[in-house]
């Protein structure tokens, strides 16, 4: 078992500049890292004998504003120690390399987050929706995304006559 | 004359199939019988939790929770209750602990019920699923007679529970406990012992150690592959460092394959064991006391992320909650078990039957609201 502060010493190590950041206190102990050197440092983290992260918890993507986030939660059976990884990716432009060679379980996980947040993964296949339909627009989970009207000739807006919207704000004042 | 000719077959099983427990759609190809592909469509039951979960105050989550797993509401309350706790620094009076790891356990049981007989019944024994389903009505009642709700409990609060048990309520669970045990053996020589039934699934869709944790499984899928690893035990919360219990794993049960449908089945069995001893610990020496910490009437954690994981019937349930010091999260994602056992069907089923492959999503209890959230 390696202390967090242990495993980004060891990252750091290896990759230097390519760790953006490095938060060590707080809850959830990880490492910023570049979007272009992720598969590398995933590797690492994966086959280094001390680290050996063997287990992919899942994939979050977070909406910053001007940046998504793809947040990479990590855990080692082998040791019983966890970490995570963050890539910053510009909001315009959202690519990050694909770890689903490193981690088969990154497959449904980035497929969940391109589906949602709309961040795009690249260097794989079959990059799909899967929980929204495929025509669905928009990626729910962006903080700008807007409620659409209607899908597929049905309304989606609430008949206000006849069900007032009673307002979140108000009813948990 | 020429040889015979096969063609790939393209055929869809679901969304509303007996055996896929919910509303799950499966794009097969086959080449007769045999699966070359099968691909899940998901996402029938996507309501957007996590969407809603930034709209409602911390508390107001609770509901929702339920029907994250709704055969095993409290397990998810319970997860979600700890992850703010951790992210707002709440201390749970003792009484709730209790409470928590009580009802909790006996949710474990009736979802375990539920799954083991729906694997009896998509094997073509519709009889153990009665008996389960019989044993899981019981559990129904205390739970109704605790909470008044029987499927979404709506029961563990942020710092406690909403609350405490009804006069008498500890001696009905015991006595539930004693009635049970042995029901587990009627159970075992009804179906687990059942040729058929063994040898439907004892050498069906192993999956290794390696591969289960390559593809995440958790829970009794992955501990079915022979991984001794328990959050409970391994990454403990709440009161169960001082509980004693074991933590099953497959063993190639009934001379199958370390890891196959059946081992994930046993787990299962051998689990509802434990959860018994589990809860009567608890009943023994559950405090009198508080069951609601001191919690602001708005909660706003301070600046901050957590990620909490904790072991409910499906595995490792995790949430992953940020926070801004806002009145709502910044940012909800739910990790569930379902989802991992659901995405390693496609590599699983390939090259079995299209029989077996009800098989493989029964052992998995694969519970489609959680995949889908």
């Amino acid at each position: 078992m390696a202390t967090p502060a242990k495993i980004a010493e060891r990252v750091q190590a290896q990759f230097g500049p390519a760790v953006l950041e490095t938060v060590l206190e707080g809850r959830l102990p990880h490492l910023v890292v570049e979007a272009g050197r992720l598969q590398e440092v995933c590797a690492f983290l994966r086959e280094s004998p001390e680290l050996k992260f063997d287990f992919l918890s899942a994939v979050a993507g977070v909406d910053l504003g001007e940046q998504l986030q793809a947040v990479y939660l990590l855990y080692s059976y082998a040791h019983h120690h966890a970490f995570t990884l963050k890539v910053n990716v510009p909001r315009d432009n959202p690519v990050v390399p694909t770890v689903s060679g490193i981690w088969p379980a990154a497959d449904w996980h980035e497929r969940e987050t391109f589906d949602l947040m709309g961040i795009r993964f690249s260097g794989r296949p079959d990059l799909r929706r899967i929980l929204l339909p495929e025509d669905w627009v928009g990626h729910p989970l962006r903080k700008d995304y807007k409620f659409p009207e209607s899908y597929d000739g049905i309304t989606l807006r609430r008949d206000e006559e006849d069900w007032p919207d009673p307002g979140a704000e108000e009813l948990y004042k | 004359m020429s040889p015979l000719q096969t063609d790939i077959w393209t055929l869809n099983m679901g969304p509303q199939h007996p055996s896929t427990h919910g509303v799950i759609r499966f794009v097969l190809k086959t080449d007769g019988e045999i699966i070359a592909d099968a691909d899940p469509d998901v996402g029938f039951l996507h309501r957007g939790l996590e969407k809603i979960a930034e709209l409602v105050p911390y508390p107001s989550f609770m509901p929702y929770t339920d029907r994250l797993d709704y055969l095993a509401a409290i397990n998810m309350n319970w997860a979600w209750a700890l992850s703010v706790e951790r992210l707002a620094g709440i201390e749970v009076p003792a009484r709730a602990e209790h409470l928590r790891v009580i009802t909790a356990e006996l949710n474990r049981i009736a979802s375990h019920l539920l799954s083991v007989g729906a694997l009896a019944s998509d094997m073509g024994a519709f009889t153990p699923f009665v008996h389960a389903i019989r044993d899981r009505e019981r559990i129904n009642d205390l739970f109704e007679e605790l909470c008044g709700a029987r499927l979404t409990f709506n029961y563990c609060r942020i710092g406690g529970v909403s609350l405490d048990a009804p006069p008498g309520w500890f001696d009905r669970v015991r006595g539930f406990l004693d009635y049970y045990e042995p029901m587990i053996d009627v159970f075992n020589r009804l179906i687990t012992d059942n040729k058929i039934f063994v040898e439907r699934l004892r050498r069906v869709a192993p999956v290794s150690a390696e591969m289960a944790i390559a593809y995440g499984l958790v829970g009794p899928n992955l501990r079915g592959s022979g991984v001794k690893f328990d959050l409970r035990k391994d990454e403990p919360y709440g009161i169960y460092p001082q509980l004693e219990f074991e933590v099953p794993v497959g063993r190639g049960y009934r001379d199958g394959v370390l890891g196959s449908c059946f081992d994930r089945y046993m787990v299962r069995i051998e689990e509802l064991r434990q959860c018994i001893r589990i809860i009567r610990q608890c009943l023994d020496r559950i405090p009198e006391g508080e069951i609601q910490a001191k919690v602001p009437k708005v909660l706003r954690p301070a600046k901050g992320e957590v990620y909490c994981r904790t072991e409910a019937p499906r595995g490792e349930v995790g949430f992953y909650v940020i926070s801004n010091g806002e009145k709502t999260p910044a940012r909800v994602k739910i990790r569930t078990g379902s989802w991992s056992a659901m995405s390693i069907i496609r590599e699983l089923s390939k090259g079995w039957m299209i029989a077996d492959l009800v098989a493989i999503i029964g052992s998995l209890d694969v519970i489609a609201p959680e995949v889908d959230r």
